[in-house]
This record gives structure tokens, C-alpha cells and sequence, in this order.
């Protein structure tokens, strides 16, 4: 088993035509075959798409009618930040159940209103700012480069995507691969915390360890913390390395990613990094260790 | 982006919320004329930087025993003392840090009769996605320090974005803030003309500190700082006209032209990486190997070689720069993008320090063949850990 996706996912691609839609959409099609069933574009429905090798998929008119004619259980959303958050509403009320969306930049305002939107439905949204999910050998939604993945048994969830990346990396050479690795994205408020992740990852049997990669800003990784303290009360543990990024950031200074910044003496690295000790979690002190790190954590 | 105060309550006022008159002057010679519009017989003149802790701050110019950021006035002729003693000097407070900042910009208002002085701000509280107001009857005070001693008494109101402030809530915040009587009409006019100023003009933090209850038993607003989120100016060109450039680092404005996510640091190791959490995560190991990180910079996904090479630029234009490290881990960023655009930002502006550059993921190999092949003198490192000590070892010769 793996989470959120796998081989039978089926994807509609929101903000196909532009360039990024464009680029990753290829991308995901050669990486094992990754069941990309279609484009939305509400002035080109009926039109088709035409990757670079020539590769074609049909262009539906919305979300709801994309998801009637294809049977589409997710969809990734590309759209530039004026218009994202009127289509991951799209793919909401459309009740596709994985919506994962990539674009950076979302007034926070419009998140609020996604949010609130969101907690009335049955949809998951991973994201936005956020690389996407990639199940090795299976499926490919967002931007993570596929070469670096390799089947396995670690779970990788993280706020940043090219740590993810690290992470990924990392572990692959240590020869323990990745069974699910999933970007949650660096904007404050998200459709995904830490905590829900950390629950897939727990109830997975195809993920043996997990890594944990978190940055400065809010308190998402001190909820983490508690939430594994109590389910290893209820008997659920699984051995666990972490990262926080930003040690060295300046207090009161939003440091790239929107939801990265120590406001008010509260969200900075230190505590973050206490809270994941205090709940077993080995915690490198830097991004380059993170495999040896989990080894370690594996070993006991 | 972050405005001065007396933009702050001129928009707040706008929206309705009550404010004291006031008027802002750029130099002394306007500071007479600017009291005579204003009723006296009590002024405030208040410096005008994007910094808090304004009135215990000390300017660096002026006597050690000599009065802070925000002073009393009871006389015309007292503020034109005070405009003159306090305009082009430099402000430090907790805020600035060592340098400080120079006031250029005097804000002359009308005094108040305090009563009360109370706490509120207004937020994204990322825990439940909404916007929430945060108030205390603890205000004019440094709210961290309460939040420390006392987290008692700051009590936090969530707002549902589809209810917008209701009767509940408006009772909920009047009873944290201890109004009654015309205080408490008052708050429930102000409140929702405050959340409504917050949403329509996507400000990221608006904080009222301190919000006043009178002698008179009427609230005012006594302070404000506004924080606007970044990603939502494209729809507001009025706010964006209010942005004073002279408070921002020369060097980040640069970058925020070319859309690199770029914050000026103290140390003397230059860096250049792809996504927030790798560039975090790159100053952090430059300072676990014994080094400072001068920057943080993130060039993003998919740059092109011409931010490359603006990015490479501003980097080296830094004096405090002895050394750079490129860090990049190609996902939708190709490596031999990042190779060209330093390549071609050298050619133009030479290099003088060292320089180690750590290519992974999309076309690492022709990334690093094309560095290698540009006869320039670089250090390719194998990992962030290679890299991280190559950089530190170079700069400490």
C-alpha cells in the first residue's frame, strides 16, 4: 500500500495549456505512466493537448465534466495565483476527492475562503505552494523530479518542496526508497497539516520509518509532536528522523515561503525542534544527514 | 509590505474607525503649520519608521537623557522643538537593531485623554485558517513580554469568513477588553470596520496598540501598524502606492524586481539556492560549519538565466560578501540554467571571492559540464555537506 495515490489514480490537470502545466504534464506521463486523463480550460472544452513527443489528451470545459467523462479521482491545479483559488473551489464542489495544488503566491485571504469551502466537503487538498506527491514506480502529481525516487518504505512528508527533495535523495542512497513522499507546502494556511500525513503514514504497513521535514512559522510541527506523543500511548510508533529549516532566520522577516516567519517570539526553530525530540523523533542538525540520520533512527 | 502609522489611520479612517487628527510632515520648517490645523493644547509628534518600540527608543544623535521616539507637546512652539530635535535623526529601538533607522517622516497628532490603554490586533491564525482577532485589556505595552508572563490575558477570536463578526463575537471581544457603556457601543461599531478594513485590503496584520478608552468613555484608535500580504498587491495599486522605499534595504529592492525572494543578513558567505526551505536550510548549515550566511535567497522554480545572473549580481554587490555557495537542487529548475546565468553574471562582474556551486536533480551532469568548461574558479562540491565545509574552509582561508 502506499497513500493518497497510486497506480489506478486518475488526473485531471487544471491549467494545463500554460507552460508549467505543460512541462510537468509530460513529465508525469513518462514517469511510469501516470494516469494524466485530461485538461481543464473553460473556452477550449472539446479542444485536445499535445505534449512535445505528442502525447494527447482531451480538454473539458470544467472540472465536473472532466470528472463525468474520465472517471478522475484527483486533479492538480497549475493556475497562476489570481485565478487558484476559484479552481481548487471548482474541483471541490466538482467533489473530486484529491485536489493538489502547486501554485505559489495564493492571497491568504483566498486560502481562507478555500479553507472554510473545504471543511464542509469530502475533498482532501494538499498544498498550495507545494511539489506535489509522488508514489515511486506508480504515480507523479506535481513538480518533484521522478529520477531521484526509488521504491521503498520510507514516508516522506515535508513544508518545503526542494527538501523534499534532500530527503528523497538522501534516502534513496541509503537504499531504504520511499513508499509515499508528499510536499504539504510552505503557505500559512493549507489544506494539509502535519498531523493528517503523519496519521496515512501510521496506518500504512508499506511505510517502515518516516521523515519529517518542517520550517520555521506557525506551530504545525509542535502539534505533530503531541499528536505522535499520543498515539505512541496508544501503541502507534514508527521510527522517525526531522528537520526544521531556519535556525539562523531572522526574527519578523517572511524568509521566501509565506507561512516562514517567527512572529510574536513564537514559530521559531528551537522550540519546533525541542517538540519533535520530546516525541522520539531524531532530529538532524543538518539537511545533509537526514538519511544517515533515519538509518540511525532505524537501528534504534 | 509593511506602511507608516499615520498611512495606517488615515486608511482605518477611511473605513470609518475613529482616529485622532493628525498631519504628517518631511521637514521642521512644516511643523508649525501642521500643529496650527490640530486643536491643541496637548500634541504628540511621533517618529515615523517601520519599527515598534518607537517611544523608549534613543536616538543616536541626540544625549543619552534626551526624550525618546514619540514625545508630548504642549505648545506649538514645543512641537517645532521637538520636529527640529527629532527629524533626520537616527531612531534605535528594540525593533531596528543597532543601526537604526533615520526619521523622515513626523507624524503631529492630537493628544488624548487616557482612560484605559488596551491591546488588539488582527490576524491570519494559521491553526484554523482564519482570521482572528487577539486582544488584552494589557496594552501599550510590548504584548510579547504579556504573552510571556501573563498568556492569560490575551484572548484570541476566531472569525468565520462566511458570518464575518457576529453579535457573539462582538460580546466575546467587548468582555475581553472590559467595555461598557459608550466604550462598549463603540466597540461594536469598530470592531467590524476594523475586520472589514483587514479583508478588503488583504492586510496580513493590523495591530492597534493601544487602542484608548478615554476620560471621555469613548475608544480611539492610538497607534496602528499595518502589514499588507505580498501575494495580494497586484489587487490593491492604492496600497501599493503607499510603499516608502527609504525603508527598505537597497539590496532587497533590487531583488524584488526581479522577483527573487531575497532577506540582507549579517554574515559574509553569499548564497544563492532554489525553494525557501533549501535556502533556509543552506544558511543553517553554513552556521552549523562556523560561518555567517550574508543572505537569504531563494532564485525560486523555474528562473531564467537573467534572474540567475540579477541574482549573482546582487549577491557580489554586497561588500560584506567573501564568499558565495550555489546551492540547487533541480526539480522544475534546470541545472545548466543556474550554470549559464552565473557564467554570464561573472563575465560581466568578474569574481573576486571564492565560489563553490553544488548542482542535483534536472540536468546536474550538463550544468557541471558547462561550469567546468568555462575555465572559471569554481569549486564543485558533491553534496550540501561538501559544499557547506568547502565555502567555510575557503572564507576562513
Amino acid at each position: 500500500m502506499s497513500i493518497l495515490i497510486d497506480k489506478n489514480t486518475k488526473i485531471l490537470v487544471q491549467g494545463l495549456t500554460g507552460k508549467t502545466g505543460t512541462f510537468h504534464t509530460e513529465q508525469a506521463l513518462a514517469y511510469h505512466g501516470t494516469k494524466m486523463v485530461g485538461g481543464i480550460h473553460p473556452k477550449k472544452g472539446g479542444e485536445s493537448w499535445t505534449g512535445a513527443k505528442g502525447e494527447t489528451l482531451p480538454i473539458f470545459a470544467s472540472v465536473a465534466e472532466g470528472k463525468e467523462k474520465t472517471g478522475a479521482n484527483a486533479s492538480v491545479v497549475y493556475v497562476p495565483p489570481a485565478g487558484a483559488a476559484e479552481a481548487i473551489i471548482e474541483a471541490i464542489e466538482a467533489e473530486i476527492p484529491l485536489i493538489v495544488c502547486i501554485t505559489e503566491g495564493i492571497p491568504v485571504a483566498d486560502m481562507i475562503k478555500v479553507k472554510a469551502r473545504l471543511d464542509r466537503s469530502t475533498s482532501r487538498l494538499i498544498g498550495p505552494n507545494c511539489p506535489g506527491i509522488v508514489t515511486p514506480d506508480q504515480c507523479k502529481i506535481g513538480i518533484m523530479p521522478g529520477n531521484i525516487f526509488r521504491k521503498g518504505s520510507v514516508g516522506v512528508v515535508s513544508r518545503s518542496g526542494t527538501l523534499t527533495y534532500e530527503a528523497v535523495f538522501q534516502t534513496t542512497n541509503a537504499g531504504l526508497g520511499q513508499s509515499t513522499a508528499v510536499g504539504i507546502g510552505g503557505d500559512p494556511v493549507k489544506g494539509t497539516e502535519f498531523i493528517d500525513m503523519l496519521e496515512m503514514f501510521l496506518a500504512d504497513d508499506e511505510t517502515k520509518s518516516i521523515i519529517m521535514i518542517g520550517e520555521i512559522g506557525g506551530s504545525a510541527e509542535e502539534d505533530a509532536a503531541q499528536f505522535l506523543i499520543d498515539e505512541a500511548k496508544r501503541g502507534r510508533k514508527k521510527p522517525m528522523a526531522g528537520f526544521i529549516a531556519g535556525r539562523t532566520a531572522p526574527a519578523g522577516r517572511t524568509m521566501g515561503h509565506a507561512g516562514a516567519v517567527i512572529s510574536g517570539g513564537k514559530g521559531g526553530a528551537e522550540d519546533k525542534i525541542a517538540a519533535m525530540e520530546a516525541a522520539g523523533i531524531r532530529v538532524s542538525p543538518s539537511p545533509a544527514r537526514l538519511g544517515t540520520t533515519l538509518v540511525e533512527a532505524i537501528k534504534g | 509590505m509593511n506602511i507608516h502609522e499615520y498611512q495606517g489611520k488615515a486608511l482605518l479612517k477611511g473605513f470609518g474607525a475613529p482616529v485622532a487628527e493628525g498631519v504628517a510632515i518631511f521637514n521642521a520648517g512644516e511643523a508649525e503649520a501642521a500643529a496650527k490645523k490640530l486643536p491643541g493644547p496637548l500634541y504628540v509628534v511621533k517618529s515615523q519608521i517601520h519599527a515598534g518600540g518607537r517611544g523608549k527608543g534613543k536616538f543616536k544623535e541626540l544625549s543619552a537623557d534626551a526624550k525618546g521616539g514619540v514625545r508630548l507637546a504642549k505648545s506649538i512652539e514645543d512641537v517645532v522643538a521637538n520636529a527640529k530635535e527629532m527629524l533626520g535623526n537616527t531612531l534605535v529601538t528594540k525593533q531596528t537593531g543597532p543601526a537604526g533607522k533615520q526619521v523622515n517622516r513626523l507624524y503631529i497628532e492630537d493628544g488624548a485623554d487616557i482612560d484605559r490603554e488596551l491591546y488588539l490586533s488582527i490576524l491570519v491564525d494559521r491553526t484554523v485558517g482564519r482570521v482572528a482577532f487577539v486582544v488584552s485589556t494589557e496594552g501599550g505595552m510590548d504584548i510579547e513580554a504579556v504573552a510571556h508572563d501573563t498568556p492569560e490575558k490575551i484572548i484570541t477570536v476566531a472569525i468565520d469568513p462566511e458570518k464575518g463578526v457576529t453579535a457573539e463575537d462582538l460580546k466575546a471581544l467587548n468582555g475581553a477588553l472590559k467595555l461598557s457603556g459608550e466604550a462598549a457601543s463603540d466597540g461594536e461599531k469598530l470592531f467590524p470596520i476594523l475586520y472589514k478594513a483587514f479583508v478588503e485590503k488583504d492586510m496580513s496584520l493590523l495591530e492597534v496598540n493601544p487602542l484608548i478608552v478615554m476620560t471621555n468613555g469613548r475608544l480611539r484608535v492610538l497607534d496602528a501598524k499595518v502589514s499588507f500580504d505580498n501575494n495580494a498587491l497586484f489587487r490593491h495599486p492604492d496600497v501599493l502606492e503607499l510603499r516608502d522605499t527609504t525603508e527598505e534595504d537597497a539590496k532587497e529592492i533590487e531583488a524584488s524586481k526581479y522577483d527573487l525572494a531575497y532577506v540582507a543578513l549579517d554574515g559574509n558567505i553569499g548564497c544563492m539556492v532554489n525553494g525557501a526551505g533549501l535556502a533556509m536550510a543552506t544558511m543553517d548549515i553554513i552556521k552549523l560549519y562556523g560561518a555567517e550566511p550574508a543572505n537569504f535567497l531563494d532564485v525560486g522554480g523555474g528562473a531564467s538565466k537573467e534572474k540567475v545572473t540579477a541574482a549573482f549580481k546582487i549577491i557580489t554587490a554586497d561588500p560584506a560578501v567573501e564568499g558565495i555557495l550555489i546551492n540547487i537542487f533541480g526539480g522544475i529548475m534546470k541545472c545548466d540554467v543556474i550554470a549559464e546565468g552565473v557564467i554570464a553574471a561573472v563575465k560581466e562582474v568578474g569574481l573576486k571571492v571564492p565560489l563553490v556551486v553544488r548542482l542535483e536533480g534536472t540536468n546536474a551532469e550538463l550544468g557541471k559540464k558547462i561550469i567546468n568548461e568555462s575555465g572559471l574558479n569554481v569549486v564543485s562540491a558533491d553534496d550540501l555537506d561538501d559544499a557547506a565545509k568547502k565555502i567555510v574552509a575557503a572564507v576562513k582561508g
